[in-house]
């Protein structure tokens, strides 16, 4: 349904141009959820962007294309991408507070997206608004329409959102860090509410998080991101039981495990390459604790079988 | 919710304060500057009359009594005479106060009409040439003083041309407590002028102020999310992003209105307008210290008063300050 | 990135003078034409005004130097001019073009001493306000606050007359410029005292000045060192819109005859006098002193505008 082939997206400040996603391809089919992880700065916002037609100037696409059930979507403008917007791509957005307009009640967002979007009346749309809200779990939806943004509680607001993005029916969620603003007693139960909506909806689900925890709960496949390419890539559970490449290895080893305290965690030494960094080999491997010569040289492929991928030379399946 | 009450309370007693500091410094100008009674009856009046007149007056009161008596007077619209009218500062406010108000008020009205609009337009089509244009044009604007502008527009309107009066304010009709110019043709005429050269300075100020706050706005995560649902951009535009581009805005048209009071002193002066700010030049000049500690104690007020007021205005059009609008912030926790 | 030891404290000093004069700065300035034209102009006005003495056609101090039989003369280009006065002759037949050399130098003086009076001001009050906290960061920023709604054109005239009346009358004409410089700079501080006070908020918390306290050095003494620094692009944004507003607010204060006295030529009291005539025809002795005002402080805004987008660290 989704297929992003080769995407790149650059910057260009001042006379430099920045790669901030590198040659990232992928595919959804209708209904999946596919998480992506990585730490921050390693393009996954962009790419959630670049896939919906959010990115701002001076950020721009400069090659590959992104197909959406059959049609190109990445050179849409004007009329045609606000087509797209909402109805065939909902998006959620990290914080619930800032995504919604403070000077607006709750209500009037809803009714106004799905008046000026479906074409149908204000009463219509009010009673639809109504049973978004009941079905995202927020008690009394009727009355609390018309009450504004900071009279909620983060995960109510949250709630609010994905009630926002949910109301065009989209066939395809991106959700960017939805609950990495909330407190932690309410992460999961947004998580399991975007998953259980999304499947009401029939809607796919880009997730975006940095947070290991919220990929193995929420999504059926995976792909980590690294400088802005995909270097590893498969099914959840596989990757997270199997991890292919060193630097998914190092990120399962920092998640606190559930069942005892640990001592310490384990940390990936260093940090990731400034934007604009041009290396000739795998961009991991000025940090990867198992690195050899070759490593420095060239940029591995992703590679690999049953759907489970990984860019790494010493990964058996590279050489 | 009562929050708006002890805000309230915080400013007014911060406008109290400012207003006691000007109340001091207009209070300490009276009592070091000159004798008093040199001033009321020359020097060649026998001293033990002059002792007399000084108790009589107060004069010898020691310096916190007489603060608050001037105070006291103060507020009771009462600064003594003026040095070189030799008319009482009130009555000579009550005859200026009408010109100045009416100045300001038709070049506010010409400021917020242009300057608004034209500050959402740059904003929203930034990369057009046309907005690039009022921007090149606003910075000329900022550049141009006011007093240059007040010259430029004599000599070709009233010099060049002569379509337009250089100075006064034509007939004015009187009113009984208010002499408005508003109510005859060359009264009219006489304003335009004066109101286009004092507000052209504040409008490309708005403009500016606009178009900065209305593309911050237009960063912000819920226009982003407003346009990821699809939503036309001319609802995002003018009823998304303006509406929260004019919370900041009013507060900054309030002192924006202030800065006009201001700003007249120097278009007053270029077209000799009859109206506070020549008044007070003319006193500053001329070291007339009733007529400047007044003026200092009125123009004080009036900020306090017009800053008062935006922040009340500022909790009417935001939700989030409004106490009313909270009654549910309890419920529904998760 | 907050992790800095003490010992890397030199290259932490310099590193923004180097980041201020990186090639980032110099690219910008010379891939965007108006800056340079600024520039040139600023520094034109600048050199010219302040090597009046040799510069100047005439001498408008030497009374001995004028006629006035070359009285009212209109600028050489125009019928009746002459080309010994390039830009006309004023009612006493003094050389415009002179005068006006000579009235940027005053004007550019004045604005100078005042930005410089207002951003020591500012920025010590700043620093203090940021140390110390408390009550006294209280008192500075309801003060800033409370200056800040009052315009700075009430706020220098206002200072202005309460310091003429607090003065002997006789003593007007000698003190007018330190007065006039004292006002101007009275009505600019606000900015630099909220901004540096922001940074030396920001600085205080890091860890390297906590780590500094531990080892027995002030935090105060570590956190100047990298404070300071940290303020100079601002402060640099600051003063020169603030250059521009000083240069402007001289002219009306000197046009409003409560600036520099009359007999001193100044951009304002030039077109001061000059508007007076303005009516008989003479219209030179007003407008040329205007052009070069709105010039220069035009000039001056422009480049403040680039600075503030070349070194806003938002699009770095």
């Amino acid at each position: 349904m989704l297929e992003v082939r080769d995407i790149h997206v650059e910057v260009e400040i001042r006379r430099r141009r920045l790669k901030v996603i590198d040659g990232v391809s992928l595919s959804l089919a209708r209904g999946e959820t596919l998480g992506i992880v990585g730490e921050s700065g390693a393009g996954k916002s962009m790419l959630g962007n670049a896939i919906a037609g959010m990115l701002e100037p001076p950020l721009h696409i400069a090659g590959g294309s992104v197909t959406l059930e059959g049609r190109r979507i990445d050179d849409l403008k004007g009329e045609e991408l606000r087509a797209v917007r909402g109805r065939r791509i909902g998006m959620v957005f990290q914080d619930p507070l800032t995504s919604l307009n403070p000077l607006f009640s709750i209500g009037d967002q809803l009714v106004e997206t799905i008046t000026t979007r479906l074409g149908i009346g204000r009463a219509e749309a009010r009673r639809r608004a109504i049973a978004l809200l009941e079905a995202t779990g927020l008690p009394d939806p009727a009355e609390r329409l018309g009450h504004y943004p900071h009279q909620f509680s983060g995960g109510m607001r949250q709630r609010v959102v994905l009630a926002l993005a949910l109301c065009l029916d989209p066939v395809l969620v991106i959700a960017d860090e939805p609950t990495t603003a909330l407190d932690v007693s309410v992460q999961a139960q947004i998580i399991r509410l975007l998953d259980r909506l999304c499947r009401e909806h029939g809607s796919a689900v880009i997730l975006i998080t940095h947070d290991m925890g919220v990929i193995a709960e929420a999504t059926e496949r995976v792909a980590v991101m690294y400088a802005g390419r995909i270097v590893e890539i498969g099914p959840t559970e596989r990757v997270i039981r199997a991890p292919r490449h060193p630097y998914t290895r190092g990120l399962m080893a920092s998640i606190p495990p559930i069942d005892r305290r640990p001592d310490r965690l384990a940390q990936i030494a260093g940090s990731m390459p400034r934007i604009g960094t041009v290396l000739p080999g795998c961009p991991f491997s000025p940090r990867c604790p198992s690195a050899v010569a070759r490593c420095h040289e060239a940029i591995p492929a992703l590679a690999g079988g049953n759907g489970h991928l990984a860019a790494c030379w010493l990964d058996e399946a590279a050489s | 919710m009562t929050r708006l009450l002890p805000f309230m309370l915080y400013r007014l007693g911060q406008g109290v304060l400012v207003m006691l500091v000007v109340a001091f410094i207009s209070f300490s100008l009276f009592t070091h500057v000159g004798d008093p009674i040199n001033n009321m009856l020359g020097e060649e009046v026998d001293e033990t009359y002059r002792e007399q007149l000084r108790e009589d007056l107060g004069l010898n009161d020691p310096v916190p009594v007489r603060f608050i008596r001037f105070v006291g007077n103060a507020v009771q619209g009462e600064f003594g005479v003026s040095y070189r009218n030799s008319i009482p500062v009130a009555q000579l406010f009550g005859e200026r106060l009408p010109a100045t108000l009416e100045l300001v008020f038709a070049a506010a009205v010409i400021a917020l009409a242009l300057g608004i609009p034209a500050g959402v337009y740059a904003a929203i089509h930034r990369s057009r040439p046309s907005a690039q244009v009022i921007q090149i044009l606003s910075l000329i604007g900022i550049s141009l003083p006011t007093f240059v502008t007040g010259i430029l527009l004599i000599y070709v309107f009233s010099i060049s041309l002569d379509l337009l009066p250089s100075f006064g304010r034509g007939e004015v009709v009187d009113l009984g407590w208010w002499s408005t110019g508003f109510l005859t043709a060359s009264g009219l005429k006489a304003l335009v002028l004066p109101a286009v050269t004092l507000a052209l300075f504040q409008l490309t100020l708005i403009m500016r102020l606009v178009r900065s706050e209305m593309l911050e706005v237009l960063r912000t995560d819920y226009i982003r999310f407003a346009r990821a649902r699809g939503l036309p951009d001319r609802l995002i535009h003018f009823r998304h992003a303006v509406r929260n581009t004019l919370v900041p805005v009013i507060t900054i048209t309030g002192l924006q209105i202030g800065s006009l009071v201001a700003f007249a002193i120097i278009t007053e002066t270029v077209f000799q307008w009859p109206g506070m700010g020549l008044l007070f030049i003319q006193a500053v000049q001329f070291v007339d210290i009733p007529v400047m500690s007044a003026y200092l104690v009125l123009i004080a007020f009036f900020f306090v008063v017009i800053n008062f007021i935006v922040d009340i205005l500022y909790h009417a059009v935001d939700p989030r300050l409004s106490g009313t609008l909270s009654d549910g912030s309890g419920k529904g926790m998760p | 990135m907050t992790s800095q030891h003490p010992a890397g404290q030199a290259r932490r000093l310099l590193r923004p003078v180097a980041r201020l004069w990186q090639s980032d700065l110099v690219w910008s300035f010379r891939n965007t034409p108006y800056a340079v034209v600024s520039l040139a102009l600023v520094l034109a006005i600048a050199v010219t005004a302040l090597c009046a003495h040799w510069v100047a056609p005439h001498d408008p101090f030497d009374l001995a130097s004028f006629n006035i039989l070359d009285s009212e003369l209109p600028p050489a280009w125009v019928e009746g001019g002459s080309p010994e006065f390039i830009l006309g002759t004023d009612t006493q037949g003094r050389d415009v073009l002179s005068l006006i050399i000579y009235g940027a130098r005053l004007s550019l003086l004045v604005g100078l001493a005042s930005v410089v009076f207002g951003l020591v001001l500012g920025v010590g009050l700043g620093l203090l306000s940021g140390y110390v906290g408390g009550w006294v960061d209280a008192l500075v920023m309801r003060t800033a606050d409370v200056k800040l709604s009052f315009p700075a054109i009430l706020v220098a005239l206002l200072v202005n007359g309460v310091a003429r009346g607090f003065l002997p009358p006789e003593m007007h004409g000698q003190i007018a410029i330190p007065v006039l410089i004292f006002s101007i700079g009275m009505s600019g501080w606000v900015h630099y005292a909220r901004t540096v006070r922001g940074i030396v908020m920001v600085e205080r918390r890091k860890e390297y000045v906590l780590a500094a306290q531990i080892v027995g050095r002030k935090g105060w003494e570590v956190a100047l060192l990298h404070v300071l620094p940290n303020t100079m692009s601002p402060v640099t944004v600051i003063a020169t819109i603030n250059l521009a507003t000083a240069i402007l607010l001289e002219a009306t204060l000197s046009f409003l005859g409560v600036g520099v006295p009359p007999t001193e030529p100044s951009l304002g009291t030039l077109i001061k006098v000059g508007s007076e005539y303005m009516f008989s025809g003479i219209w030179w002795v007003t407008a040329f002193p205007s052009l070069l005002l709105v010039v220069l402080v035009l000039a001056v805004n422009l480049l403040g505008d680039w600075l503030r987008d070349a070194l806003n660290p938002n699009l770095q």
